[in-house]
């Protein structure tokens, strides 16, 4: 029995490979998104103006204290009862784009903070401007803090994505929960799907601890 | 936008918010007990000399943390079944839970362990302490504040991650969530109210960890 369901497998795996590649679809814009709306928000956030602020706080530790499904299902349910009616694919990218910019912008504002304050001013000595201080002076010495944890954070991502199969996006985790009701060897179909997983995930997972290794010195 | 929010139904399931609130916090605080055990024997394992226990560990950290933990609930929900071992959803949600945490676990009390400097416990011994002092006055302490925040940070994932079990139908804070707004379709009132309860304990726990990394910071001797 377990050698049929293992030809079945193979037979059906390009099924699977479509479900990687809308993994990895999803997995590369909501990285985008996150990572521009993360780096935005995160200079704001380590900014001077309170309300912005505290209006940021407010939305990241509501990302931060309620668990993804959570938002998820707050995205493709509450949104269609305000009349924002969307799809699934871009509810799961909205969702994506919520919950990592908040985590992208924790990250880079604890960069920014971590520059001392003599390099904003001699950035303002110098007759830099704002964004001239931020883009020339102060960024690239916070990359060297943000980088390490946003890569980890990369990774927390792609795991995310699978989250979104709840609302019926056809990827990689959706793939394996429906092939399981053909196939009944759940240690089988979910093994091939971690094992797809692994492929992504862990090539990133080992640059994190190598950029970990490189920026501590 | 929310201007008929109707609090009178959130009232009417609360009792089913609350079974749902009280099953959460028992996933949770099994778990993470469990996954407390787990992550120290992973920990011994992997940090130890002998290849046998090391390489597995390393396979079972690794292999968990690049892999999605709904992956790892559905991979025993549908797999436990077919190697014969029929146990309740909830029983394998929490030995997904404590698997998933275990290895996160694992890595969070090797850096804290790796953290004390060398130097300290050479200190410890020419100072003339034996084992158990330069345990107590040395390098607990020590790794404690390294490890005692990220183990509290690790617990609200925990709690959050629990949410996932609904999936597999364990009747939790999410589940009641999609109970209510399957029973009523009141979507907005149903995961308003379980993202309100996910914040409470996320507060708490975040509360904790901020005085235990002040708390535990301090005693750190430099």
């Amino acid at each position: 029995m377990m050698a049929f369901y293992f030809s079945r497998l193979v037979e059906i795996f390009p099924f699977f490979l479509k479900g990687l590649w809308m993994t990895t679809q999803i997995a590369f814009i909501s990285l985008f998104t996150c990572t521009i709306l993360g780096f935005i928000l995160g200079i704001l956030r380590s900014g001077k103006n309170r309300i912005i602020k505290r209006l940021i706080g407010v939305y990241v530790s509501f990302v931060r204290g309620t668990p993804f499904v959570v938002q998820v299902f707050i995205v493709f349910f509450i949104l269609p009862e305000w009349g924002i009616q969307l799809k699934a694919f871009p509810a799961a990218l909205l969702a994506m784009a919520i919950m990592g910019s908040a985590f992208i912008c924790e990250i880079v504002a604890g960069g920014i903070n971590a520059i001392s304050k003599g390099q904003w001013e001699a950035g303002t000595a110098s007759g830099l401007t704002l964004i001239q201080q931020l883009r020339l002076v102060i960024i690239p010495q916070a990359m060297k803090v943000i980088l390490p944890p946003l890569v980890g954070q990369y990774v927390l991502l792609i795991k995310d994505t699978s989250v979104v199969s709840v609302i019926g996006v056809m990827e990689l985790t959706r793939v394996g929960w429906v092939t399981v009701v053909r196939i009944p060897e759940g240690l089988m179909v979910f093994s091939l799907v971690g094992a797809l997983y692994f492929v992504i995930s862990y090539p990133l997972i080992l640059l994190s601890n190598y950029l970990e290794r490189r920026m501590a010195v | 936008m929310l201007a008929d929010f109707n609090f009178r139904i959130i009232f009417e399931y609360l009792p089913l918010f609350l079974t749902g609130l009280r099953s959460t916090f028992f996933i949770s605080i099994v778990s993470i007990m469990l996954a407390l055990v787990t992550g120290t024997i992973a920990c011994a394992c992997r940090i130890s000399s002998s290849k046998l226990l090391k390489y597995p560990a390393i396979a079972y950290i690794e292999i968990i943390r690049s892999t999605p933990l709904l992956v790892q609930i559905y991979f025993l929900y549908f797999g436990l079944p077919t190697l014969g071992i029929r146990v309740p959803e909830i029983q394998t949600g929490i030995i997904a839970l404590m698997l998933n945490s275990g290895a996160y676990i694992a890595e969070i009390i090797r850096a804290g362990i790796s953290s004390v400097d060398d130097g300290q416990i050479e200190a410890g011994v020419s100072s003339g302490l034996n084992y158990f002092q330069r345990m107590r006055f040395i390098i607990l302490p020590q790794a404690l504040g390294a490890t005692v925040p990220p183990l509290l940070g690790q617990a609200i994932v925990l709690v959050k991650d629990s949410a996932l079990l609904s999936l597999i139908s364990v009747m939790e804070l999410t589940r009641c969530g999609q109970t209510m707004t399957s029973e009523r379709f009141m979507p907005t009132e149903a995961f308003l109210t379980v993202a309100f309860f996910y914040m409470c304990i996320y507060f708490c726990l975040k509360s904790l960890a901020d005085w235990s990394q002040k708390k535990l910071i301090f005693r750190e001797a430099y």
